[in-house]
């Protein structure tokens, strides 16, 4: 805590570095202590946690944590409160205790993806990727009737939910008017909040009308994952054809371009690097369910690459049968199951990067 | 904005319906198969609930006798709605503090230069599929938190919800809430987020100006002109909470008792749980039964997410 400073200057709270800009952050609105304060109270901290952690023995990075602010809250209070008023003392706690809260927000993603990471390699070989389960009941086999499951289901979903939304989202923008349009708003953000569970349930009733009871088959997965997709899609088309710039429109509309013209030869286009990114978002919103599919795609050890006939298996809902129904060999089935994990993360994670990416490179300025 | 969009289309079709004489072909079909996709999306939505209550109805009206357990429906899906609010709440009381400091440090506190790649971070613990929430709340979190049950059991057992005995594995409603917590903290903090930087500047400028420091200008400033969007968020965040299965699937060891103990082995059980565990080994009436109360989960996270929207919508966010 030697480290910590105790700057008597008291010019610092009128240097120009220091004036009141709530959004800078960095700079503190008044007081005689430096602006670098509490970076460098949290960091004289965080060394003597470590100092204490290493000495004892008993060092993990959620002591640390735990140590670090436990001993920067109250150091940062009082030396606040002995340099400057009381109300900026509790300001400075109040940030700090903000800065905290953000890191225990923070932590579970960055254990997660650790963890993620470091057991689901093990589970990797090229045998995951090429091998199906079928006849496997220890060690042995792999995911590749999962992964061409995911895919099929996914892609039979993308290709139900991607026409309907952006129509419903052309309606919303180009040719809404009163009840109808206020209604599909207000019932799109609903049904953005549907349980995926419940869309699951909804696919499964539908299908057993029809075609019978304990119906289980890929197609009905993708019909529960249209319920999910279509307000992400319809959502994400109607912000980016909002944004179009309107002059764009009248230039058409002054040449005497007919209205569906307008719409597909000049909209559209402007629109499309928005749209390819909200609808790969979408996707990666939805790849990793697995309690829709659950119960409408069951569970199966071989490849089935028909969504119209038999069970179909996909890499969720592998990870999740393999935790819960082990092999011979249980690691081994834990292994299969990280590995699943990591998988569907990297394939979220790649998803979201490049939507981004697509929308950087190709996207019309148009703002 | 709408307005003005609203104008424009006007006056478009008017030119385009002055050139053409009359509507053409092409814009009848266009504009047809956009109203008739907008049908179809309320549609689907209307038709989630006409299908589940189709294929309830039998578990409705069979006796208690032929139900699951020998309960009538009611008795069976009270304590699976009893389970499902629990985990729900501790779940919103949890993240709810959390999301709204991730929130204002965003907004108010971290150099704009970063803000957003923070932002990206927190919206990343959204794009994680449950089931991997699952597994992790199983193997990662749930042992490391046996200690804590022992030492919340221990210290504050006379509070009913740390009544123990404590779970030696971790799986309990508490480890449950805490996934969840994560799971819905960047849809709470996002809506928050939103609304505290769209805080009018005069407002805070104002309070900074009368000698307020940052934390006095955020509690007189922001914070009450995000409170609409905070509680509305918090309903939306306990909303998917609500419907979220495979953590809670996976984390908790279900025994389907109606129990405020949170650190406990035995815990209730939230309904997609109970779905999710029974569904794929039922048949018959069992199957009716287990959609009746999917019915009931729709149902209230449907009240849910209504009331959450109608007080965004209500309020002047943007």
């Amino acid at each position: 805590m030697a480290d910590t400073p105790r700057d008597e200057n008291p010019a610092a709270a009128f240097e120009p570095d220091d004036q009141i800009n709530p959004l800078g952050g960095g700079a503190v609105a008044s007081g005689t202590l430096p602006s670098w304060f509490l970076e460098a109270v949290v960091g004289g901290a965080a060394l003597l946690a470590l100092a204490i952690l290493l000495v004892t023995g008993s060092f993990t990075i959620v002591l640390l944590f735990i140590l670090t602010f436990a001993v920067a809250l109250p150091t940062a209070y009082i030396l606040s409160r002995l340099t400057e008023t009381r109300r900026q003392a509790f300001d400075r706690l109040m940030t700090l205790s903000i800065v905290a809260a953000f890191g225990v927000a923070v932590a579970p993603l960055i254990s997660l993806l650790y963890e993620v990471v470091k057991r689901g390699v093990k589970g990797l070989d090229v045998a995951f990727f090429t091998e199906s389960a079928r006849g496997v009941i220890g060690a042995g086999g792999g995911a590749q009737h999962a992964i061409i499951g995911t895919l099929v289901i996914t892609g039979v979903a993308t290709l139900i939910s991607v026409p309907i939304g952006i129509m419903a989202a052309i309606y919303l923008n180009e040719y809404g008017t009163g009840r109808l349009r206020r209604a599909l708003t207000f019932f799109v953000d609903v049904m953005t909040g549907i349980p995926s569970i419940v869309a699951g349930l909804f696919a499964y009733a539908l299908f057993a009308i029809f075609l019978g009871p304990g119906i289980r088959l890929g197609i009905i997965g993708s019909v529960a994952l249209t319920v999910l997709m279509i307000p992400i899609v319809i959502r994400s088309a109607e912000e980016i054809l909002k944004i179009v710039p309107n002059h764009l429109r009248e230039a058409a509309y002054a040449l005497g371009t007919p209205k569906w013209k307008v719409v597909t030869r000049i909209v559209l286009p402007t629109a499309l690097a928005g749209l390819v990114t909200g609808v790969m978002l979408a996707v990666a919103r939805v790849i990793g369910e697995t309690a829709p599919l659950l119960v409408t795609t069951g569970v199966i050890d071989s490849v089935n690459t028909d969504p119209f006939s038999g069970r179909m298996q996909n890499l969720a809902v592998y990870a999740y049968s393999e935790y819960k129904d082990p092999g011979v060999d249980v690691q081994a089935s834990y292994d299969k199951a990280w590995a699943a994990a990591l998988t569907l993360i990297v394939i979220v994670m790649v998803l979201s990067l490049l939507a981004r990416w697509i929308y950087r490179r190709f996207g019309t300025d148009l703002r | 904005m709408e307005a003005h969009t609203e104008t424009t289309t006007q006056a478009g079709q008017i030119l385009a319906s002055a050139t053409g004489g009359k509507r053409r072909a092409g814009d009848r079909i266009f504009s047809n198969a956009a109203v008739i996709a907008a049908v179809t999306v309320l549609a689907i939505l209307a038709g989630v609930a006409i299908f589940l209550i189709i294929k309830s109805a039998p578990a409705v009206t069979a006796s208690s006798s032929e139900l699951p357990e020998g309960k009538s429906l009611v008795d069976y899906i009270a304590p699976l709605a009893f389970g499902t609010i629990l985990a729900a709440t501790v779940a919103v009381v949890i993240a709810v503090p959390l999301a709204v400091a991730v929130a204002l440090f965003i907004s108010h506190i971290a150099p704009r230069r970063i803000a957003n790649t923070l932002a990206y971070i927190v919206d990343l613990l959204a794009a994680i599929p449950s089931i991997i929430y699952g597994l992790w709340g199983i193997f990662v979190l749930g042992p490391a938190m046996v200690p804590i049950l022992d030492w919340l059991v221990d210290k504050l057992g006379f509070i009913p919800f740390f009544e123990g005995p404590a779970s030696v594995t971790g799986r309990t409603m508490l480890t449950a809430g805490l996934v969840l917590a994560v799971m819905i903290l960047p849809i709470v903090s996002a809506v928050a987020r939103e609304v505290f930087a769209q805080t009018p500047r005069r407002l805070e400028e104002g309070a900074l100006a009368l000698g307020a420091t940052r934390w006095e200008m955020i509690r007189m400033a922001v914070l009450p002109f995000g409170k609409s969007a905070v509680i509305s968020g918090s309903m939306l965040g306990l909303g998917r909470a609500l419907g979220e299965t495979m953590a809670v699937t996976i984390i908790l060891s279900v025994s389907g008792i109606v129990s405020f103990d949170l650190v406990s082995q035995e815990n209730p059980t939230p309904i997609a749980a109970n779905i999710a565990l029974q569904f794929p080994e039922s048949s018959g009436i069992d199957v009716n039964a287990l959609i009746a109360s999917g019915l009931v989960l729709f149902a209230i996270t449907l009240v849910v997410n209504m009331i959450a929207r109608l007080i965004i919508s209500r309020s002047n966010i943007q």
